[in-house]
C-alpha cells in the first residue's frame, strides 16, 4: 500500500504558512496552487451564484443546484477516499438518509422549518450512529474487506428502504411541501430584480448554495487541519502513523463519521430542492459509481477536485448526451460506432476516462493542472 | 503450462490442504434447526432443494473470484461483469440454434445448455485475459488501486454489452426438458434446479481435485503461501497466474449462464446485482477458500430460502445477518486462509 496514488503531493505546509489574508483564511491556507485551476474555480463559483439570474427556465438552475449539491457530496466522499485511503461503498446510504429524514419529516410532520430541523437532526444522528458501527467493526480490517462489507451493507439499507413501504414511499418515494418561505408562490419582494422573480424557489436555490459553500470551506478546513494531515500520514503508512502513537481505527472512524455526516446534509439539500426523496434520487448504486467518477475524474486527494468532477460530471450527464447524439447521427450506417457514442452510452467515455485517471494521472484534472504550473 | 506438468514425475502423496470440519456442520444444523419452523417436512424439503441448488448457482458465480483472490492477491470488483458477459454470450448459440431450444428431446436441450456453457467459458476466458492485461496487470500490489481500477472496467464492460446487445433486457427461453418440475409426493423440484446442483457440484468436486491432487494444484497453492519461492523453484508464476484469473473469469461465464436461465432475462446490470450476493458469500466464506465459497454460498442460499417462508421481509436482508454473525464468530470468515 505504499504506492499511494497521491504520495508524490508535497504537503503545502509551510508554503502557505507565511501567506495569510482573508482569503487564505477562507480557504484553509489551501489555495488553487494554479492559475487555470483559480480560474475555473472562480467561474464555476460565480456562474453556480448566479445562475438563477444569468439563465431563464428550470432547468439551469436545476442543474446548478445538483452541481452544489454533488460538490458536498464528493468533497465529503474525498475526504475518506483520497485522504484517508478508505473505499467505502455505502456513502449514498448516508446520502439517503439525509435525503429521507428531510423528506419523512416534512411529509409526517407538516412543511415547517421545525420539522426540517427535527428530521436532519435524526438523519445527522443516525448517519453518525451507523458510521461509528461500520468504522469500529471493519476499518480494522483491510481495505478490501471494509468495502466488500459496505457495499453489502449499502445495498440492504437501499433494499429496507424499498421494502419498508410504510415508512418510506417505498420504490415511489416520497413527495412532500416545503416551508413556506421556499414554495415558488411565495414573494419576497414584489417586483423582479433583473427580469428574475425572488420567489421561494430562489430563496431555496440559494440555500443549497450557501449551505453547500459552507459545508465545502469547512471540509477544505478539516482536511488541512493538523487531524487531516494525520489521515495523510495513515494513508500514506499505516504502520508508522500506528507507531507514533496515533490510533489508526479512531481516526479512521472520525473520518468516516465527519463524511457521512456532511454526505447526510448533502442528501437533506436533494430532498428539499426536489421536493421529493426516493431510491433513484439518493440511495442507488449507480449514484455511488457516479460519485466515484467525480472524485477520480477531478483529482483523489485536492478537495478541489470535488468541484471540478461534479461540475463536469453533472454538465456531462446533462449536456454530454447531445452533443454524442449528434455524433452518433452522423456515423449512422457503420457497424458499432454509432452505438458507441450513442447519447446512452456517455457512461463508457467517463469509465474510461476514470481508469486513465487512475493509471495516468493519479491526481486527477487537479492535479494534472497543478503539476503543468510547475 | 507445459513447464509445469511435464516436470519430473509428482510424488505418489501429495500434501493436502488440512481439513476443518466444524463449519461444515453448520448446513445440517441449519437445515435441522429450519424444519420446526417450517412446519411441513414436504415443504422443507422443497425448500432445501430449491436454497441447495440456489446455492450452487451463487457458488458458480462466486468461486472465480474467491480463487483469482486466493492466488493473486487481487480483488476483482469487476467480476459481476463477466457474470453478465457470460449470460449475453449465451445469444451466440441460442440465436442459430433456437430450434434446439423447442425440441422435445431431452438430449438436444441438454446439448444446447452444454454448448451455451462452453461458449459462455470461451468468450469469458477471452475478456477475462484482456481485462488481465489492460485494467488489472498495472495495479499488482495496490488494493485501492486495484478496487478503483476494476470498478472502472466493470463499468467500461457494462456499457460494451449495451452497445453490442442494446440496452432492453432481452428474454432467454429456458429449454423445453428443463421447464417444470419433478414431483414426488408432496416434495416439488424444479427440473433446472436439480441441474444447477448437479453443475455446481461436478465444478466444485473438480476443483477440489485440481487443487489438492495435481500438481497445478499443488503449485496454485504454494503460490497463494508464498509467490516467490515458487518463481525461485524456477516455474513461471505469472504463467499461472494469468490461467487462474482466466479460469476465474471463465468460471464466472458458467454461473452467469446458469443465472441467466434461471432469471429468463438479461440485462448487463444482472452481473452487479449479485456481486453483492457473491461478495457476502466470499466474506463468509473466507476471502481466497474455495471450499469456504461452497459452504458460505449454501449457507447464504439456504437461509435466504427458509427465511423467505417463514418471514418474507426479512429474506432481502437475511444474507447481511448471517454475515454479521459469522463473523462476530470467525473475523476471517468459516475457513481463514493463511495470508503472506
Amino acid at each position: 500500500m505504499n504506492a499511494s496514488p497521491t504520495s508524490a503531493r508535497a504537503l503545502p505546509f509551510d508554503e502557505t504558512r507565511r501567506r495569510g489574508g482573508p482569503l487564505s483564511a477562507l480557504l484553509s491556507s489551501d489555495r488553487p496552487r494554479s492559475k487555470v485551476l483559480s480560474a475555473l474555480l472562480l467561474a464555476i463559483l460565480l456562474l453556480l451564484a448566479a445562475t438563477p439570474f444569468l439563465f431563464s427556465g428550470s432547468q439551469p438552475v436545476g442543474t446548478a443546484a445538483k452541481i452544489c449539491v454533488f460538490i458536498v457530496l464528493v468533497a465529503s466522499y474525498d475526504l475518506l477516499l483520497g485522504y484517508s485511503g478508505i473505499v467505502s461503498f455505502a456513502h449514498t446510504m448516508f446520502f439517503g438518509i439525509g435525503g429521507y429524514g428531510i423528506a419523512i419529516a416534512l411529509e409526517r410532520l407538516g412543511p415547517t422549518w421545525g420539522s426540517a430541523a427535527i428530521g436532519l437532526i435524526a438523519a445527522l444522528a443516525l448517519s453518525a450512529l451507523l458510521a461509528i458501527a461500520i468504522g469500529l467493526l471493519s476499518l480494522r480490517v483491510r481495505a478490501i474487506f471494509f468495502s466488500m462489507i459496505t457495499l453489502a451493507v449499502a445495498s440492504a439499507a437501499a433494499v429496507l428502504a424499498s421494502q419498508l413501504s410504510d415508512v418510506t414511499g417505498g420504490e415511489d418515494g416520497l413527495s412532500f411541501q416545503l416551508p413556506q418561505a421556499l414554495r415558488p408562490a411565495f414573494r419576497l419582494l414584489s417586483e423582479p430584480v433583473f427580469g428574475t422573480a425572488v420567489n421561494g424557489r430562489l430563496l431555496a436555490y440559494y440555500l443549497v448554495f450557501f449551505v453547500s459553500l459552507v459545508i465545502f470551506l469547512v471540509l477544505l478546513r478539516i482536511v488541512n487541519s493538523p487531524f487531516g494531515r494525520v489521515l495523510q500520514a495513515i494513508r500514506e503508512n499505516e504502520f508508522r502513523a500506528e507507531a507514533l502513537g496515533y490510533r489508526v481505527v479512531a481516526y479512521r472512524t472520525a473520518a468516516s463519521v465527519i463524511s457521512a455526516l456532511a454526505a447526510t446534509i448533502a442528501g437533506a439539500l436533494m430532498a428539499l430542492w426536489l421536493r421529493y426523496n426516493g431510491p433513484d434520487t439518493t440511495l442507488s448504486f449507480s449514484i455511488m459509481i457516479d460519485i466515484l467518477l467525480m472524485v477520480v475524474i477531478g483529482g483523489m486527494g485536492t478537495m478541489y477536485g470535488a468541484v471540478i468532477g461534479a461540475a463536469l460530471f453533472v454538465l456531462a450527464q446533462s449536456y454530454l448526451q447531445v452533443l454524442m447524439g449528434a455524433g452518433s447521427a452522423a456515423l449512422a450506417g457503420l457497424p458499432l460506432l454509432p452505438n458507441l457514442i450513442h447519447p446512452d452510452r456517455w457512461l463508457l467515455w467517463l469509465g474510461a476516462l476514470f481508469i486513465i485517471s487512475v493509471y495516468a494521472f493519479p491526481g486527477g484534472i487537479v492535479g494534472r493542472l497543478r503539476q503543468a504550473k510547475q | 503450462m507445459s513447464d509445469l506438468t511435464t516436470d519430473a514425475a509428482a510424488p505418489a502423496e501429495l500434501p493436502r490442504a488440512k481439513s476443518d470440519w466444524l463449519p461444515l456442520l453448520l448446513i445440517p444444523a441449519l437445515a435441522l434447526l429450519a424444519l420446526p419452523f417450517v412446519g411441513s417436512p414436504s415443504t422443507w424439503v422443497t425448500l432445501t432443494v430449491a436454497g441447495l441448488a440456489m446455492g450452487m448457482m451463487i457458488f458458480l458465480m462466486a468461486s472465480g473470484l474467491t480463487l483469482v483472490f486466493g492466488l493473486m492477491d487481487i480483488i476483482n470488483f469487476g467480476h459481476g461483469v463477466f457474470i453478465s458477459l457470460g449470460a449475453y454470450a449465451t445469444l451466440l448459440v441460442l440465436g442459430p440454434l433456437a430450434g434446439w431450444a423447442t425440441a422435445d428431446s431431452v438430449g438436444l436441450n441438454l446439448a444446447l445448455l452444454l454448448l451455451c456453457i462452453l461458449a459462455a467459458m470461451a468468450v469469458t476466458g477471452v475478456a477475462g485475459a484482456v481485462f488481465e492485461r489492460v485494467i488489472v496487470r498495472p495495479v499488482y500490489g495496490s488494493h485501492l488501486k486495484q478496487i478503483l481500477v476494476t470498478m472502472g472496467g466493470l463499468i467500461v464492460t457494462e456499457q460494451l454489452i449495451h452497445a453490442i446487445w442494446g440496452a432492453s433486457p432481452i428474454p432467454i427461453p429456458l429449454p423445453q426438458s428443463l421447464r417444470g418440475a419433478f414431483v414426488l409426493g408432496d416434495i416439488v423440484m424444479e427440473r433446472y434446479r436439480v441441474v444447477a446442483v448437479v453443475i455446481g457440484l461436478a465444478v466444485f468436486i473438480g476443483m477440489q481435485l485440481l487443487l489438492n491432487r495435481t500438481r497445478i494444484g499443488l503449485l496454485i497453492r504454494a503460490g497463494v503461501e508464498n509467490p516467490e519461492m515458487v518463481e525461485a523453484l524456477g516455474y513461471r508464476i505469472r504463467r499461472l497466474f494469468v490461467s487462474v484469473f482466466i479460469a476465474g473469469s471463465a468460471l464466472a461465464g458458467l454461473g452467469g449462464v446458469m443465472w441467466a436461465f434461471y432469471r429468463q432475462t438479461l440485462t448487463a446490470g444482472m452481473g452487479m446485482e449479485v456481486m453483492v450476493l457473491v461478495f457476502i458469500v466470499i466474506i463468509i466464506g473466507g476471502l481466497g477458500s474455495v471450499g469456504g465459497c461452497f459452504v458460505g454460498s449454501i449457507l447464504v442460499a439456504l437461509v435466504a430460502n427458509y427465511v423467505g417462508f417463514i418471514e418474507p421481509k426479512l429474506a432481502l436482508i437475511s444474507n447481511i445477518l448471517v454475515m454479521a454473525l459469522v463473523l462476530i464468530w470467525r473475523p476471517q470468515g468459516l475457513f481463514p486462509v493463511a495470508r503472506r
